[in-house]
């Protein structure tokens, strides 16, 4: 009789154990699954004989070289900030306007319209509209121009930015363009004074967010530039071979983390600055 | 400073509802005026036509002796606080308050100055470089209220200016709001849906039902001669005694008991005339012995006001309430005398609601 107790009492505590350690497990498989290619894009640069498999390198700065020495691979870089700078621009600006109308005009079919316009903004930058896209950008004659890719990559992606916004205009009051029309503010002024500093928070959201859009998009420039020279980063990674046609893993792996520092770095700076208090439905 | 007139004043709708309706009104040079009335009658939306935020649809609309009707809100030369005082978050005080001269392209020094110098009369000193989110409600307030006047507009326009305060502040502001009205004599109207804020506060009330004025007048020609049955029961902490009755000679009678014509209807009503007669709470006394024209009562209900009871008495099957001081509180269950005090009961017309009254000259009422 002594017994019982005992023994009832350590099943739950063997069957807690036991799912700790099945727990602690699956993390660690989760863990390794999404840790092991950064931790390769961390090593494999400064390792001197890079391969897929991440090992302890035999530390080295001569793939940073490298990319020195390529005709290209600096220049890209370049590229793609003028495409992304731009397209932030564009975005940006006609966001801004545009969010605001839509939060305070009343058109019939407004919400509508603009689940349509998300629905098929996808279509823009994607592979359906591929063919079209490059004729249109071919009439214009805009092919090997980066100003082809901004505007694309913007009409891709303002319906997102769009709706975003108009969530952060649709929480400033009323009253408070209301007040400043009072006092003899202009559609203008009003929107420079109140409307952009209250929603200034989206805005930088919406900066991050188109950012790295364009920074990892591949198919748009790669489609509309031919030229190498004009071609930014992303694209031009494709081109690392070594002359066996064998992926040029020393330049790929330095050039790779040269590519993604400024996302990581403009994502500090703008949690930094504006502490990206998003909960859900986007609202600062 | 500028006196405001309305003629004929609508606000129509998309789909035909009218949020005004046929508004005349004048508001006097330096007056302090109250629109009152229930949520949803249309005082909002006179405020914010005068304003200039709501189109006017029809009428005529003048400040000082300028035709407004169809000028923009910034060329109108009003000022306006918001019910959520509508202060710019991401500005500090001193910015807010000059915001108006920024939009009139002053320089920054001067806006600084004219800033600090509006803060301290409306004891904000100190706070300049503080954001609204770091203010108390009053402090909101009054940094909305030093806005409004920066620029000194001939008109000020307040949108439910205390509701946002918590009850003991509420009074406090109440004080200081007219106090600043009276410093500055600016015209000022204001809307409340708080009868006692409008007795409190405001030169004269203009009540307002379905888009249309009940009546205009002064807090004491409001609460002791209300123009209609709508006005009695809505002005007054406790609301008017209104029992339906028939006239008889000189005297209204309502179930079992009777109480003379009050003297301001006297002439106006024929007999058998159906009638409505008012008394206020305040104005009625208790005796416990029978006494003319008292009307018997048995107390069923006394609630504690404080320094007095409020005294709930059936008569019959009509119910009167009585505020009596809390020295002379009846016990439930007493039986005794309502009195009135004859001048200060009134008689309306129970099919308009309209009151009865010789002196302003409203026709007598056939039976």
């Amino acid at each position: 009789m002594s017994e019982m107790p005992a023994r009832l009492a350590a099943t739950p505590r063997v069957r807690h154990f036991v799912s700790r350690v099945l727990m602690v497990i699956g993390l660690a498989l989760v863990v390794v699954f999404f840790g092991l290619p950064l931790l390769w894009l961390v090593t494999a640069p400064f390792d001197s004989v890079p391969t897929l498999a991440v090992s302890w390198p035999e530390w080295t700065l001569s793939s940073f070289a490298a990319i020195g020495e390529n005709r290209y691979a600096v220049g890209s870089f370049v590229n793609s900030a003028i495409i992304g700078v731009g397209t932030c621009a564009v975005v940006l600006v006609l966001g801004a306007f545009a969010s605001y109308a839509l939060s305070r005009v009343r058109i019939p079919g407004r919400d509508g319209l603009l689940y349509a316009l998300l629905l098929l903004s996808s279509i823009v930058t994607g592979t359906a509209a591929m063919v079209p896209t490059f004729q249109l950008v071919n009439l214009l004659g805009l092919i090997d121009t980066h100003l082809a890719v901004v505007l694309v990559i913007s009409g891709g992606t303002l319906p997102t930015v769009i709706f975003i916004l108009k969530d952060f205009m649709d929480s400033i009051p009323k009253s408070y363009e209301e007040s400043a029309r009072l006092y003899g503010a202009r559609p203008w002024q009003i929107l420079r004074d109140v409307v952009v500093p209250i929603s200034r928070p989206g805005l930088a959201f919406v900066a991050v967010w188109t950012l790295v859009q364009v920074w990892g998009n591949f198919l748009v420039p790669y489609l509309l530039i031919r030229r190498t020279e004009q071609q930014p980063a992303a694209v031009l990674m494709y081109t690392f071979y070594t002359e066996s046609g064998q992926a040029d893993l020393r330049l790929l792996s330095a050039f790779a983390l040269i590519f993604s520092i400024p996302i990581i770095v403009m994502y500090f700076l703008v949690n930094r600055r504006y502490g990206f208090r998003f909960h859900g439905g986007i609202k600062s | 400073m500028a006196a405001i007139t309305t003629q004929a004043l609508v606000k129509e709708y998309p789909g035909g509802v009218r949020g005004v309706d046929g508004v005349d009104i004048t508001i006097a040079d330096g007056e302090f005026f109250a629109l009152l009335g229930p949520s949803g009658c249309g005082k909002t939306t006179l405020l914010r036509s005068i304003a200039g935020l709501e189109a006017i649809t029809e009428g005529q609309l003048h400040i000082g002796d300028r035709d407004v009707t169809r000028l923009e809100p910034g060329q109108r030369n009003v000022a306006m606080v918001f019910q959520d005082y509508a202060l710019f978050p991401h500005m500090d005080v001193a910015d807010n308050i000059a915001y108006p001269l920024k939009i009139r392209r002053q320089g920054r020094s001067a806006r600084r100055g004219v800033a600090a110098e509006v803060g301290d009369g409306l004891s904000l000193t100190g706070l300049m470089e503080r954001r609204p989110g770091q203010l108390s409600g009053g402090q909101q307030q009054r940094v909305a209220l030093a806005r409004a006047v920066a620029t000194r507009p001939d008109v000020l326009l307040l949108d439910e200016p205390l509701s946002n305060l918590d009850a003991r502040l509420r009074l406090e502001a109440r004080t200081f709001l007219k106090e600043l009205q009276r410093d500055l004599a600016i015209t000022t109207v204001f809307v409340t849906h708080d009868q006692a804020e409008a007795l409190a506060l405001a030169d004269r009330i203009a009540v307002m039902s379905a888009g249309k004025l009940l009546q205009v007048g002064t807090p004491r020609e409001v609460f002791a001669k209300p123009a209609t049955t709508f006005v009695a029961g809505f002005i007054g902490s406790t609301p008017m005694n209104l029992l339906p009755g028939r006239v008889e000679g000189s005297r209204v009678r309502f179930g079992s008991a009777d109480v003379p014509v009050p003297p301001d209807a006297v002439g106006m009503v024929d007999d058998g005339a159906e009638v409505v007669w008012g008394a206020r709470p305040e104005y009625l006394g208790w005796s416990t012995t029978a006494v003319e024209d008292g009307v018997e009562a048995e107390v069923t209900v006394v609630e504690n006001l404080g320094a007095s009871v409020l005294v709930t008495a059936a008569v019959g099957t009509d119910r009167l309430q009585l505020v009596l001081d809390e020295d002379h509180e009846p016990e439930p269950g007493a039986r005794g005398w309502v009195t009135a005090r004859a001048h200060r009961t009134l008689l309306f017309d129970a099919e308009s609601g309209q009151r009865l009254d010789a002196g302003a000259g409203v026709p007598a009422v056939a039976p």
